[in-house]
């Protein structure tokens, strides 16, 4: 079965750049997966995300949705794939079920009529449906402009499902949404991925976002960086520690040299584990222990660390 | 045919937007008033008796051409005002030709330039402008291809505007020596030179020339109001349609891709 994305030696510089906005990235993306996309401003995150959906040419390199070629297949791609854009693209002047049925126009679901009324009834019953899924409800025939920052993000995840896309992209949905919107949000794309058998490529600023995806790709100046399961970056990039502390803490200090493990003080002493596990350290410490706390690093913790490597 | 459904849909969103704009709604009532009565009134009592036609008439038929020729043409500016709206990424997202794109908002435009131009046959019926059923059957292709004909040349303009101030600012460029250029106002029978050579270049021209040339038919006036035969009209018209439509189709289309 071939990958749901594939991306080979992808290059983009813009018409008036002197430098490639994408240069050289390579990565598959199997179908049903979570994936990733993370890096700073300007990585060029935007550009390939709007390469994966035609809207944007490319300079060199192959890239297939669902097996179709973005270059030679540009309709068909377009047909396997629902996005979130990073900025709403919301007809303004219209009202929510007013923007779904241009869009159902548009993937020629349903034939096109001026009134919801006069719409087929499966429309008017998936529209209902989905409204409901989301929490939007009866406000689905409010104009948009009327509607929350939250609702409008729901309304255009509506929008991008009506089609049953097989990939669905979302850059960087969440931005300029409250912690409620947002939870809510990742709630219904959890459930989302459950039910249908949905590959997802996220953007994000937000890391934490991306901690539950399959594969994560970090790219930096149009390069991958890093990319891999999200606990394999982490491993790679940051150590997990172990903080603890002694009432007794000479004691403590001679029971580490002893056991050679490499740990620093701050206050207490903070033991890196470097592949040990922290249970295995904590039994081989016979003292009172009056502190025991782990920390395990973070997706963002690697990512700044990567990002701060790639820099110097 | 799944494309005319995308036709049908971008189509109706620009006359819903229409409808749901209370400014263009007044406008198009109270325009036609002021140029039909008062500009063709004024126009008429002054210079009617030595034109030896009727201004109102002249005036009448003038802006018809011009309103469904500019408003189609401006229209089609929406499509960059889409594209800063980011309203565009939904649009060239999905599985529709960007033909079909093209030819629903130039469809879409020409419908909302149609509603406009029905106030302006109406002030002209109320000021007895003769116009017969005949008339304005003949009236609705001559719309149809004066509207195409503006969408084909604002698609074109398009692609020379980068945001709305530029769009404004071309558009006035563009259009403002065309109406003395294409006759909106004032007989163009006699010009000099060089205002001819670029009378002959303005699409406008023709476009008004072909409503006066049905409107006008069979009327001892047709000779001194009409500049040439409506059938070179449509042949001009609908050449200068083929190639702006072409041109401005593969440019903005590249555009919208290879940035």
């Amino acid at each position: 079965m071939a990958p749901a994305i594939e991306v080979r030696e992808l290059v983009k510089r813009y018409r008036k750049g002197t430098v490639n906005a994408v240069d050289g990235v390579s990565f598959d993306v199997e179908q049903g997966q979570f994936f990733a996309l993370l890096g700073p401003n300007g990585a060029g995150k935007t550009t390939t995300i709007s390469i994966l959906t035609t809207t944007l040419g490319l300079t060199s390199g192959t890239v297939k949705i669902a097996g179709h070629d973005v270059v030679r297949e540009a309709s068909a791609v377009r047909r396997e794939v629902g996005i979130i854009f990073q900025n709403p693209s919301l007809d303004m002047n219209l009202n929510g079920e007013e923007n779904i049925r241009f869009h159902a126009a548009l993937y020629r679901l349903y034939p096109y009529r001026p009134m919801f009324r006069l719409m087929p009834a499966a429309y008017r019953r998936q529209v209902r449906e989905l409204a409901d899924v989301v929490g939007l409800g009866a406000e689905v025939f409010k104009p948009v402009r009327r509607l929350s920052g939250g609702m409008r993000r729901k309304l255009e995840i509506i929008r991008g499902l009506m089609h049953h896309p097989k990939v669905l992209f979302l850059d960087e949905p969440t931005s300029g949404l409250d912690t409620a919107s947002r939870r809510n949000l990742w709630q219904y794309i959890s459930e989302l991925r459950k039910q249908r058998d949905i590959t997802i490529c996220l953007t994000t600023h937000q890391l934490a976002e991306a901690e539950d995806a399959d594969r994560v790709c970090i790219i930096d100046h149009g390069h991958v960086v890093a990319m891999g399961a999200p606990s394999e970056v982490k491993s790679e990039l940051v150590r997990e520690k172990l903080h603890i502390d002694a009432a007794d803490r000479s004691a403590l200090r001679r029971r580490l040299q002893k056991l050679k493990v490499p740990f620093s003080e701050d206050g207490h002493f903070v033991i890196h584990l470097d592949g040990r596990s922290a249970y295995e350290v904590v039994h081989s410490i016979e003292q009172p222990l009056t502190m025991l706390r782990t920390e395990s690093a973070t997706l963002e913790d690697a990512y700044l660390r990567l990002l701060a490597r790639e820099d110097a | 045919m799944p494309e005319l459904n995308a036709i049908a849909a971008i189509a109706g969103r620009d006359l819903l937007k229409f409808f749901r704009d209370p400014g263009r709604l007044i406008a198009a009532v109270v325009f036609p008033f002021l140029m039909i009565f008062l500009l063709g009134g004024t126009l008429q009592l002054n210079l009617g008796r030595s034109a030896g036609f009727n201004f109102i008439g002249f005036t009448f038929t003038g802006f018809l051409g011009m309103t469904l020729f500019q408003s189609t043409a401006q229209g089609l500016s929406s499509l960059m005002e889409d594209r800063l709206n980011d309203f565009a990424q939904e649009v060239f997202v999905s599985p529709v030709s960007r033909y079909s794109i093209v030819f629903g908002k130039i469809v879409g435009e020409t419908l909302v330039a149609i509603m406009q131009v029905i106030p302006f046959v109406l002030f002209a019926l109320v000021l007895r402008v003769p116009l017969t059923p005949t008339h304005i059957a003949l009236l609705v292709p001559v719309a149809l291809l004066s509207c195409f004909m503006g969408g084909a040349f604002g698609l074109l303009l398009l692609n020379t505007m980068s945001d709305t101030r530029a769009a404004n600012q071309i558009f006035n460029f563009v259009f403002l020596p065309q109406y003395f250029l294409a006759g909106l106002i004032s007989p163009i029978n006699v010009l000099p030179w060089y205002l001819a050579v670029l009378s002959f270049l303005s699409p406008m021209r023709y476009v008004i020339d072909l409503a006066r040339g049905v409107v006008y038919a069979g009327t001892p006036e047709f000779g001194r109001v009409v500049l040439l035969s409506p059938a070179t009209n449509v042949a001009v018209l609908g050449t200068m349609f083929v190639v702006f439509m072409v041109a401005g189709t593969a440019l903005f289309v590249r555009r919208e891709t290879s940035r």
